[in-house]
């Protein structure tokens, strides 16, 4: 158990380490997610009353989508020079490898978040009124649990050759819960109601997370296995 | 194989008869409910499309399970063959229920556990055929759709939770639970003309995967001989 942690971290730090230098995917991610902000801006008049009512939904939906541009990115990019192989071939669990593309996208996918979510009440003139702690809770459980469900559905469809396509089929339908229960408890927290339902909702983000996390883990291998 | 052709024939026999049964049951003998009218007779097939569609569905996750420990093509193709048809009974249900929908609540649509549960259910099962549409050998594909299928089987339970928790108004409940545990109520008539409408569809979906699979095990009898052909006049 130990070994795996330790190669999941190598695996995240090597991730880590080459975004940290092309600044590629983080830097698309960020770009895009302002792009949905604007384009939503156009969708919904921003200076109305009713952005209070879409908030909670907005900060999901720029997660999601920025997200799968990143998630797009972790297996498609390690088909080049065969990347995949040497990682299937090293001495290494293949959940570790799986392990270590969460903690990678995680931390990608969070570093995103934190700029985008903050430009978003920026752009929108949203007052923050609720709690910050509720709020870093929810939002990072619900971003774990579809992290857990995209890394696993990404090393899936990168087999295809239309990968970006079917990455997002695959993956909307089966985080439909966790979204909405993202969303719930993000309006719940953010109209400071009453914190006893939110909590009903993140213990259903977390059960969903745990059960996730644990049957990606295991069926990872099956996955890692074919060429 | 001959054993196999005689079980098909049985079914086949008892599935035609019943058909009509159940169209005499359900437009003639049950009686015309009080409020809804005529309307009420989509009942019957929209609640036996709808088992069908979720059985077809735990078969998909049973089949996956069983081809993820011990592949074979049979339960591959089992495992398709079930989500084929689960999207054509899924999207029966659908559309019968948004006719009673509209007939009952006067709206085509409302965002109610059910509902909204059978139509991501909809769309896991057009996922995991898309999977299936993958290139590749068949082993690696088996073993790609049916992680997809277990995946996809867990979440449906979760799904419904989730919407159910998120708002629940308006579908009635027929059976059980309700507020003082018998829900609606049903005439032994209807009651009657439903089972038997279960037992018609249930009957409809073993038939149509004995006959889905044979033909997909033909279709890889033809493919395969079609490259022994080729190889050999490249040769």
């Amino acid at each position: 158990m130990k070994t795996i942690l330790l190669d999941a971290l190598t695996i995240a730090g090597k991730d880590l380490k080459g975004e940290l230098r092309s600044k590629q995917t983080i830097g698309m991610m960020l770009v895009f997610s302002a792009l949905v902000i604007i384009i939503f801006s156009f969708a919904f008049d921003p200076t109305s009353n009713t952005v209070k009512a879409i908030i909670p939904g907005l900060v999901w939906v720029i997660t999601i989508f920025a997200g799968i541009l990143g998630l797009n990115r972790s297996f498609v990019s390690e088909l080049e020079n065969h990347c995949l192989t040497g990682l299937r071939t090293a001495p290494i669990d293949p959940s570790s490898i799986y392990l270590g593309k969460v903690l990678a996208n995680f931390s990608l996918v969070t570093s995103v978040q934190l700029i985008s979510i903050p430009v978003l009440f920026l752009l929108f003139g949203y007052r923050f009124t609720g709690s910050y702690l509720w709020f870093c809770c929810i939002v990072i459980c619900g971003t774990i649990g579809f992290i857990i469900v995209g890394t696993f559905l990404a090393a899936l469809a990168a087999n295809a050759k239309n990968s970006e396509m079917l990455l997002p089929v695959l993956l909307l339908p089966l985080i439909s819960p966790l979204l909405i229960a993202g969303v719930q408890a993000t309006r719940i927290v953010l109209e400071s109601l009453e914190i006893t339902d939110a909590i009903s909702w993140l213990k259903l983000m977390i059960a969903y997370d745990f059960l996730f996390l644990a049957v990606c883990f295991l069926l990872f291998e099956y996955i890692m296995e074919e060429s | 194989m001959r054993q196999e052709n005689l079980f098909d024939r049985i079914l086949l026999y008892i599935l035609i008869p019943s058909v009509f049964i159940l169209l005499y049951l359900i437009f003639i003998w049950s009686p015309v409910e009080k409020i809804m009218g005529e309307t009420q007779k989509i009942f019957y097939i929209h609640v036996g499309t709808a088992w069908v569609a979720f059985l077809a569905f735990f078969v998909v996750g049973f089949y996956s399970v069983w081809t993820l420990i011990k592949p074979n093509m049979n339960r591959y193709i089992y495992a398709g063959i079930s989500a084929e048809i689960g999207v054509v009974f899924t999207t029966i249900t659908l559309l019968s229920g948004m006719t009673w929908g509209r007939a009952s609540w006067n709206t085509w649509w409302s965002w109610e556990p059910r509902l909204v549960t059978t139509l991501i259910l909809l769309f896991i099962y057009v996922a995991y055929l898309f999977i299936r549409k993958m290139d590749g050998s068949w082993e690696k594909i088996a073993k790609l759709s049916s992680v997809f299928g277990i995946i996809g089987c867990l979440n449906v339970p979760i799904v419904f939770m989730a919407i159910r928790w998120w708002n629940s108004k308006l579908h009635p409940v027929v059976f059980g639970e309700g507020k003082n545990q018998s829900g609606g109520g049903i005439e032994p008539e209807m009651l009657a003309t439903l089972l038997f409408s279960v037992f018609t569809i249930t009957i409809l979906y073993v038939f149509l995967m004995r006959k889905g699979a044979e033909i997909e095990k033909m279709r890889h009898i033809v493919k395969k001989s079609k490259n022994k052909l080729i190889n050999k006049l490249a040769s």
